[in-house]
């Protein structure tokens, strides 16, 4: 196990590894995402209060959990390129923020879909929303921040102090946003986690779903990775050869 | 402990020679506070309503907007480095320079805050909890803009960055802030909640600086 993680902090390493493991992971997201949707957007019975609305949170409730993992994610990642120096763990960190940023929106996106229909509005400021809200502008503060630095190793270090320091900060904002709600205005019943309401034929499908968007989600986080080791060691030999190997085999194709 | 005595002498001292540092974020609340009655209107319902907010947000954006001057002139002229590789504890220069530096730009704004918060129409029984709530409030608010200061100082635009990396972690601080007022309005208590922003300030004074060594540390190599 530690000698496999191990193999994984040296870009050649990881980029061999990913690409031995993308068919599989691309396979295994397909079915479950495919599975899922048309499961869950088909064939799942309609709620008795919300109708055909719900069927969104099939989508919404992963998407902002992955949302927030990936902030985590971005955070470790920045303490193992802090505290050991793994470029690896930069490079995965630097992928981390768009990629965060867009399942973020995609909540977001999703959550004022469900709202319009079913509370008349498509933005209010409760807790929830409001503290996603905000973990959107923290991803944005970490890619502002390193689109401002032109040294790629400075920039990494700099963007590692901010996620470390926004990860501290994002339980209190969390709590603090969620104690101010509840002060203005009572908890809004908007609880998807009850699960005595919800028969496995409703929850099953979002298991899928669930499964699906977090290998979906792991696919682009890779992707972007392998993108940027290509970037950073494009002086090196194997990507070199690894590149010119692609190359003949478009050629060949063509 | 010398070694905080002198920085807190040598800061001072450079801020009362250079008063525009001290006298320009005041200036800035001043007018934007004023801005709001013109902007809403004049009606004192809703001005005592909006008053503890306005005070609280302008005075975050007052803090956000000084930290320029608190590295950067150390920077240009590489004082900056030489604190860096000085022997003496880093963590303590480095607390007592974000001391000084609101005691130069925070206190001014608590001292001046009950003035602004009356003409704002804000009850007496707001005063003071307004007054307790920036006085704990507005150094975590130093300690956290000093992090993105020290981020961004080598960058040449950093203005508008600033503002972006540190206003979502300001989120917290407002929200009790303004709470510690609301709830004095309500006739509720108010200790809880200020002991929650001491906690935090107690958090902030442990961490930030070690965050704002390591980011000093990236922005001068």
């Amino acid at each position: 196990m530690w000698q496999w993680l191990y193999k994984l902090t040296s870009p050649k390493w990881f980029y061999t590894i990913s690409g031995q493991l993308m068919p599989w992971l691309v396979g295994l997201t397909t079915f479950l995402l495919g599975v899922g949707l048309i499961w869950g957007l088909a064939f799942t019975p309609p709620d008795y209060q919300m109708g055909e609305n719900y069927r969104i949170a099939y989508i919404h409730v992963p998407a902002a959990s992955i949302a927030m993992g990936c902030y985590y994610m971005m955070a470790i990642m920045a303490a193992a390129f802090l505290i050991w120096r793994i470029k690896m763990a930069d490079m995965v960190a630097k992928a981390c923020a768009p990629v965060g940023m867009t399942f973020t929106a995609l909540a977001l996106f999703t959550g004022s879909v469900w709202g319009i229909p079913t509370w008349g509005t498509w933005w209010i400021w409760d807790a929830r929303l409001t503290s996603t809200l905000i973990m959107m502008f923290l991803f944005i503060g970490v890619m502002a921040l390193r689109s401002a630095y032109d040294s790629e190793t400075a920039g990494g270090k700099a963007c590692a102090v901010l996620s470390l320091v926004g990860v501290v900060n994002v339980p209190i904002i969390k709590y603090s946003v969620e104690w101010w709600n509840t002060l203005h205005q009572g908890a809004s019943s908007l609880s998807l986690s009850n699960t005595a309401a919800n028969p496995p034929e409703i929850w099953m499908p979002a298991f899928f779903v669930g499964f699906g968007l977090f290998g979906f989600y792991l696919i682009a986080i890779i992707l972007r990775t392998r993108n940027e080791i290509l970037i950073r060691e494009r002086k090196a030999e194997w990507v070199g050869e690894v590149l010119s190997a692609t190359l003949l085999v478009n050629q060949g194709e063509v | 402990m010398n070694i905080v005595k002198a920085t807190l002498r040598r800061e001072l001292l450079i801020a009362f020679r250079s008063p525009g540092d001290i006298i320009n974020p005041l200036m800035f609340f001043v007018i934007a506070v004023s801005l709001f009655p013109l902007g809403v209107g004049a009606d004192q319902e809703f001005l005592r309503e909006i008053a503890a907010g306005v005070i609280w947000v302008t005075a975050l954006l007052a803090v956000m907007l000084s930290m320029d001057s608190l590295f950067r002139s150390d920077y240009e002229d590489g004082s900056l480095e030489q604190l860096l590789l000085s022997p003496q504890p880093l963590y303590f220069i480095i607390l007592a320079k974000v001391c000084s530096h609101w005691l130069v730009s925070g206190l001014p704004l608590v001292i001046l805050a009950p003035v602004f918060a009356s003409m704002l129409a804000l009850p007496e029984q707001g005063l003071f909890p307004l007054v307790a709530s920036l006085l704990i409030g507005t150094p975590i608010l130093t300690l956290l803009g000093a992090v993105g200061m020290a981020l961004t100082v080598g960058l040449s635009r950093s203005g508008l960055l600033l503002a972006v990396l540190i206003l979502p972690l300001y989120v917290p601080v407002l929200v009790f802030g303004t709470g510690v007022v609301d709830s004095a309005l309500n006739s509720l208590g108010t200790a809880g909640l200020l002991a929650l922003l001491g906690a935090m300030l107690i958090l902030a004074i442990s961490l930030a600086p070690l965050a704002i060594i390591a980011a000093l540390r990236i922005s001068v190599s």
